[in-house]
């Protein structure tokens, strides 16, 4: 071969391998990102029927229900503003509890129940999932900027 | 007065390492044997302050000096001495401590294994090591002083978080950050070559055992964060494609391009422009990692936003190093040249492809890693890039470079015919088809992509042992020992990290095909069979710990009716902090581990312990041989640098000290 057939079929290669390669992540991306929905978000219907994403807020206190003789626990997250119900089958980490924070990743159930396939809680007792505490802080937000308008809605 | 003299040493420390970082280097530029000859002891020097702040602030974390804000804030009288001490690395401050500790540790090495180095070659790496360092002095003293004092002193500290009160997380950090810093010694040869306009084999002879052992620390390091990650945090995995675990996995992926591509810059005059810019990228990487995971910005890009200081220096020194670097090599990089030139199917093509498609996998796990967080910061929506799409990317592009890298070795440099690759290589090609299709029936389960790994690792191992054979076939010695020993251990320690690859890619693909994992209710006295074996749950007892108290499940494992284990998987609640842990109990064995630990109480009266407990109980076929795999690569790395062609050239230089290395022998 000349050398400049071979440089040729060098950056022919080269381009071929980088266009497969942009095409495999891109495709990949697009599938498999994961969107974040505050339960503020769910309630005003913004979130995917049939798509898995994530909710963040704090597990409502006194909302966590076990059902007896299996692994299945309800428990409610709320944003302060919004709560949405969730169920879940399987053992919770260890820093999941009532009043702190949390994030699940499942999909919304047409009754209106998030199924969470994942439940996190991370690594800190003082630590809050940064996705749990936007929830919150967007929802207190919200509130302050609807209460100017509409004072006696929110519970 | 202890943190005091501590704080006191790491100002000395800039102040020397300024004069290490500018003086030798330029000496070299005006051509100023004394100015140049400064640069050994100036290393020296500042090594032994930094480690002299550093004996400080582990000498406040011993004596419980709880006056000093970081230990008030990482560290507990009732903490075991071997975690106190661990504390010391287990607070941002402390690491950026250690970092810099092994930075003045490697920049020691060099001063005194590079005694044969031009004078100007040695005078611009350690310079521009002290350069690096003054970055990270500037940092500590002015964003994240590791010695401040808390006024009024606290009387009890906050305690060290109970997930790195492991011995794992004692060793992890410091072969961790062996590893990123060791690249910066490839970089600052890189660096010097380029101002130097110099870069030949020797170069990269020079530079290639300081590479490969940092590539080796850092394999280490790597696979003890992932075991630790299997035991503690009570999942049973052993990768998340987590930005933490990513960070350190970034600089190992250039890493081991930059190895190979060195190889090649050594063997062959080739690919020097490539091998300089992936010196530049893999230490980019290590300090993007060090910060992603030290600075909080995974935490909250807010939080990050909002401490300006620490935030803003981060970005204008990463945007010095790596622009800096970069811009020195668009400007210099035409003076080192490409080198020669070689053909579509050689040893060089399979290098450069492997390359190539390594660079690519590092640049979706940046992307991966780095689009969230973008997305964050510019508060355009919260996204998670999770496991999924690191799996949809990352196995097609490193299955084709696992096959390549049975080819590399048996190809020839230059050129190497295709009709002869089949002749040689077509029955380990046999070997993999056939193991592929008969292993995964044995093993209970045929699918593609069980099928696919078993075949890259039996193709590894037998592409392996062709090129031994070759060798020793090839060889003019008479007896096998011979030629067997005629072979360099830069050889050896080839075949031994490629191996290992082997052994990781069996670990992997067995564990993913074959695991089981099973979230129980088991009551006390209850018991639930799991993939053959049966494991009975029978109750729980507490009792106290050194920091912390612990409630112990006791589950037998019973096999055919007969015992094969008692685990004992545990429940930490840390005094200090009151935070839980899991601790999993794992019955580890060669064909792979039963892994159990206990989830929460689920009995009729939630709070009452004694009752029916949630467990977790895994099976996880060959896990072990993922960290036994990683453990043969860097062993493979190490073995490489024992090789004799490095310490001749010391010798031979020793002796005749102004004659020019001779171009290497091709060995190969």
């Amino acid at each position: 071969m000349k050398p400049r057939t071979r440089r040729f079929a060098w950056i022919a290669a080269g381009l071929v391998a980088l266009g497969v390669a942009a095409a495999l992540v891109l495709n990949a991306f697009q599938s498999n990102l994961v969107f974040f929905f505050t339960p503020s978000q769910v309630a005003a219907k913004e979130a995917p029927q049939g798509r898995a994403f994530r909710i963040g807020g704090l597990v409502e206190a006194g909302s966590l229900v076990r059902e007896p003789n299996s692994l299945t626990v309800r428990f409610r997250v709320t944003d302060t503003a919004q709560t949405i119900p969730v169920s879940y089958t399987g053992l919770l980490p260890d820093l999941f509890k009532e009043g702190k924070g949390v994030v699940a990743q499942g999909t919304l159930g047409p009754d209106g129940v998030f199924r969470a396939t994942e439940v996190l809680a991370k690594h800190d007792e003082n630590y809050m999932p940064p996705e749990a505490k936007a929830a919150v802080e967007s929802a207190h937000k919200g509130m302050t900027m609807k209460s100017l308008h509409e004072p006696a809605t929110n519970r | 007065m202890i943190p005091e003299l501590g704080h006191f040493a790491l100002i000395l420390a800039l102040l020397v390492a300024l004069v290490q970082g500018i003086v030798p280097l330029a000496g070299a530029a005006i051509d100023a044997p004394r100015w140049m000859a400064l640069a050994r002891p100036a290393a020296r020097a500042q090594a032994l302050l930094v480690a002299l702040a550093f004996g400080c602030l582990a000498w406040s974390f011993a004596s419980n000096d709880f006056s000093v804000l970081n230990v008030a804030s990482n560290s507990n009288s009732e903490l075991p001495l071997h975690y106190r001490l661990a504390a010391t690395w287990g607070s941002h401050e402390g690491s950026l401590l250690l970092w810099t500790l092994m930075l003045g540790g490697w920049s020691f090495a060099v001063s005194l294994f590079s005694r044969n180095l031009p004078p100007a070659l040695l005078a611009r790496v350690i310079s521009v090591m002290g350069l690096v360092s003054v970055g990270f002095l500037l940092f500590l003293l002015f964003t994240s002083n590791p010695f401040e004092r808390l006024v009024p002193p606290a009387a009890e500290g906050r305690d060290l978080n109970p997930l790195l009160q492991d011995p794992g997380m004692v060793f992890h950090p410091p072969l961790l950050y062996m590893g990123y810093v060791g690249f910066s010694v490839a970089f600052s040869f890189a660096i010097a070559a380029l101002l130097g306009g110099r870069l030949d084999a020797t170069w990269a002879r020079w530079s290639r055992p300081w590479t490969t052992v940092a590539w080796s620390f850092l394999t280490i390091g790597i696979a003890l964060g992932s075991g630790w990650a299997y035991y503690t945090l009570g999942w049973g995995g052993w990768w998340f494609w987590d930005p933490v675990e990513n960070a350190s996995f970034m600089p190992w992926l250039t890493g081991t391009a930059l190895i190979h591509s060195l190889a090649v810059t050594e063997k062959r005059g080739t690919f020097k422009s490539w091998t300089v810019l992936l010196a530049i990228v893999a230490f980019s990487l290590s300090l993007v990692g060090t910060f992603l995971v030290r600075s909080g910005v995974l935490t909250s890009v807010h939080a990050f936003a909002t401490d300006p200081a620490r935030g803003v220096f981060i970005l204008v020194f990463l945007a010095i190093v790596v622009g800096g670097s970069l811009a020195l090599f668009a400007w210099r990089a035409v003076n080192v040249g490409l080198g020669g030139t070689f053909d579509l199917v050689s040893r060089e093509s399979t290098l450069l492809a492997n390359n190539i498609l390594l660079v690519v996998a590092m640049a979706s796990v940046l992307l991966g890693t780095l689009y969230p967080l973008f997305l964050d910061a510019l508060e355009l929506g919260k996204i998670s890039v999770g496991p999924p799409y690191f799996d949809a990317v990352f196995y097609p592009l490193m299955a084709p470079a696992a096959f390549l890298m049975g080819v590399g070795p048996i190809a020839r440099w230059n050129r190497a015919p295709l009709p002869e690759l089949w002749t040689r290589l077509k029955w380990a090609l046999a070997v993999g088809a056939i193991t592929a299709l008969v292993l995964p029936f044995v093993l209970g389960r045929w699918s593609p992509l069980i099928a696919l790994g078993i075949f890259l690792s039996a193709w590894i191992f037998a592409a392996t042992a062709v090129s031994l054979i070759a060798r020793v076939k090839g060889s003019h010695h008479g007896s096998l020992f011979a030629a067997l020993a005629a072979n360099s251990s830069s050889y050896y320690g080839m075949l031994l990290a490629h191996l290992g690859l082997g052994v990781f890619i069996i670990g992997v693909t067995l564990v993913k095909g074959y695991e089981i994992e099973r979230d129980v209710r088991l009551d006390v006295g209850e018991s639930v069979a799991v993939g053959g074996y049966e494991f009975k749950f029978l109750g729980v007892k507490t009792g106290p710990g050194p920091n912390y108290r612990a409630v112990t499940g006791t589950v037998e494992v019973r096999k055919d009716g007969r015992l094969v284990e008692t685990l004992r998987p545990e429940k930490r609640i840390y005094n200090a902090s009151g935070q839980p842990m899991t601790i999993a109990a794992i019955d580890v064995g060669f064909l792979g581990d039963r892994y159990v630990s206990l989830g929460e109480p689920v009995g009729e009266n939630e709070d009452s312990i004694a009752g029916a407990w949630g467990v977790r109980i895994y099976l996880k076929p060959f896990i072990d041989w993922i960290w036994a795999g990683c453990l043969l690569m860097a062993l493979g790395g190490f073995l490489a640098v024992s090789d004799r062609r490095y310490r001749l050239a010391v010798t031979r230089k020793a002796t005749a000290p102004s004659a020019p290395a001779s171009a290497p022998a091709a060995a190969d």
